[in-house]
């Protein structure tokens, strides 16, 4: 359900996700889930973690621009069809989808994937009717 | 407080029958000591009785920076060498430095210039005066330094750099007055910022900026983030150093000592002389010097010259603050452009910092390929790409609206373009290197 995502902003500079990575894991943050949004000019970092509000402020103390969002994490069953369902959903009640990834190594049987939507209430609202609110555990 | 009324409110007459005795008595002695101008003069075959109005002054052949390079160190003395008690050059970044030897009477000129400009600031005795000039052989400081003294400030020398320290002891000793390079301002608010000390708890009442070019819209920037009123001074070393032209509290062009620097407005392409009101390039010639007295040195500043009653009570011709160079002007595919504008129309953009940097090269297809540095603001950083390419395409929209040239923008991470001590490097042209 309902998660805080970091994301960062990133110069297009050699060496530069090296350099967050690296003052992470100096700091004791494990990424649950890591992805990129990438342009010619620069790139947009995005981190689910357990602490978010620790890691946000590491990032900051180290001279990164970086900001919390909320997403919603929804954990589904590991098999074919799953992500279908939950698109079928948001598009049925027209929740737009601005982006999605999902999240390392699921536990168990489930599969979580981490969507970042333009109406945040009404897709929370329409997961947990449709049974999708099992909280995620990070 | 006006420094010296008699001189700064003089009636416009008078004040032209003293420029006129001096400028008489300068080329004379010019003419007699130095043979550099005597060659100059015969060559052009003007002589020093030709001066018979200041409007003569024409007639007289311009002094460039190459000249002063070519007579490095002395070949411009006008004085003993004995009598110099003071010699400061130029930075020399640009080739080979330039040099002011300064008389006894070349201090006194200077110190009573600077507590001039220090006033029309805002200062009287009791102010603290921080200076953050650098000194040594750069003029900014000491300048500021002998004028502070001469109001009786208390003058605190922290010169250049070590930000932390400068923002202690603006606390500590409760300074009224900074005095600093624009640029250095900004970061200076930044740093404050870091360290959780809020300028609005300071005492400072004035900034005092000068040795680079800024626009209105920094000033505005700097006295909402500096807590105090910000005015721009003018001088270079081949003239005084500081002192030659300070804004007043009417914040409306700067006046200028012109009872001791007489200025003149050229068209920098014809070298001919421009009515008031004109834009051109800044010709200085020092009417009352005795040490590296020149005649109408070229600046390659460009300005206008208003004149008229100020609401602070001079008189002194204004100069409008600096609206470029002659020679940092960019040519982008054939358009002028000023960094000043870039500048400007960053300002009003409120996602961004105005903090830039222009890089210019030869692309692939040898055009010129201008890409423009800018710091995102961090309170507009967004998650999503959409979001700071918009924050791209608005900069872009505004710069070819503005300026006429399509630029590449590329946003940076906010405090990643390096924050001047001195002078902002703020063109990066690998055309010419």
């Amino acid at each position: 359900m309902k998660v805080i995502q970091i994301s960062v902003f990133m110069e297009n500079k050699n060496g530069r996700l090296a350099e967050i990575t690296r003052l992470l894991a100096s700091k004791n943050v494990s990424l649950r889930a890591v992805t990129i949004a990438d342009t010619a000019d620069f790139g947009i970092l995005r981190l689910i973690v357990k602490d978010p509000d620790y890691a946000r402020d590491v990032l900051l103390e180290a001279g990164f621009t970086a900001k919390e969002t909320d997403v919603l994490a929804v954990a589904m069953d590991d098999e074919p069809g799953a992500l279908a369902e939950v698109m079928e959903l948001f598009e049925k009640n027209q929740v737009n989808i601005e982006y999605l990834y999902s999240i390392l190594a699921g536990k168990g049987n489930k599969a979580d994937v981490v969507f970042k939507v333009e109406d945040l209430e009404r897709g929370q609202s329409l997961l947990k009717q449709n049974g999708y609110d099992k909280p995620l555990d990070l | 407080m006006i420094w010296n009324a008699v001189r700064e409110s003089e009636a416009p007459e008078k004040r032209r029958t003293r420029q006129l005795a001096d400028l008489k008595d300068l080329v004379a002695r010019l003419y007699n000591r130095v043979p550099f101008y005597r060659g100059r003069f015969d060559s052009q075959g003007v002589k020093p009785t030709d001066i018979r109005n200041l409007e003569d002054i024409s007639r007289i052949p311009f002094t460039t920076k190459d000249d002063l390079r070519e007579t490095y160190p002395y070949g411009l003395l006008a004085a003993d060498e004995e009598d110099i008690v003071e010699v400061h050059t130029s930075s020399g970044t640009t080739g080979t430095p330039v040099v002011d030897a300064y008389t006894r009477n070349d201090m006194d000129i200077w110190a009573e210039v600077m507590a001039r400009c220090l006033m029309m600031a805002g200062a009287e005795k009791g102010d603290v005066v921080q200076n953050g000039y650098g000194y040594g052989m750069f003029t900014g400081g000491l300048g500021v330094h002998y004028g502070a003294h001469a109001i009786g400030c208390n003058t605190i020398p922290v010169g250049g750099g070590n930000t932390e320290r400068q923002l202690q002891l603006m606390r500590d000793f409760e300074s009224t007055i900074i005095t600093c390079t624009p640029s250095y301002s900004l970061y200076m608010a930044e740093v404050a910022k870091d360290m959780g000390l809020n300028m609005a708890d300071l005492k400072l009442k004035s900034g005092i900026f000068g040795a680079e070019p800024w626009s209105d819209n920094m000033r505005r920037e700097i006295e909402d983030k500096m807590c105090l009123k910000a005015y721009d001074i003018y001088g270079l070393t081949e003239i005084i150093g500081p002192g030659v032209s300070n804004e007043c509290s009417e914040q409306n062009g700067l006046h200028i000592n012109e009872d001791h620097f007489y200025p003149e407005i050229i068209d920098p392409e014809t070298g001919e002389v421009l009515p008031d009101g004109e834009k051109g390039e800044l010709v200085f010639t020092t009417l009352t010097k005795t040490g590296t007295p020149i005649l109408r040195y070229r600046t390659r500043d460009i300005t206008w010259l208003e004149r008229g009653e100020c609401g602070c009570g001079r008189n002194l011709v204004r100069m409008h603050r600096l609206l470029g160079r002659t020679d940092d002007m960019l040519i982008i595919r054939g358009v002028n452009v000023f960094p000043s504008q870039i500048e400007n129309i960053l300002m009003e953009i409120e996602e961004t910092q105005p903090h830039y940097q222009i890089i210019i090269d030869r692309g692939q297809s040898h055009l010129d390929d201008v890409e423009l540095l800018v710091e995102v603001e961090p309170k507009f950083f967004s998650d999503e790409t959409k979001e700071l390419e918009r924050i791209s395409r608005k900069i872009a929209a505004a710069m070819k609206n503005k300026l006429g040239v399509n630029l590449h923008i590329r946003l940076v991470e906010p405090k990643s373009i390096e924050r001047s001590m001195g002078k902002a490097k703020r063109v990066i042209d690998k055309r010419i290197t």
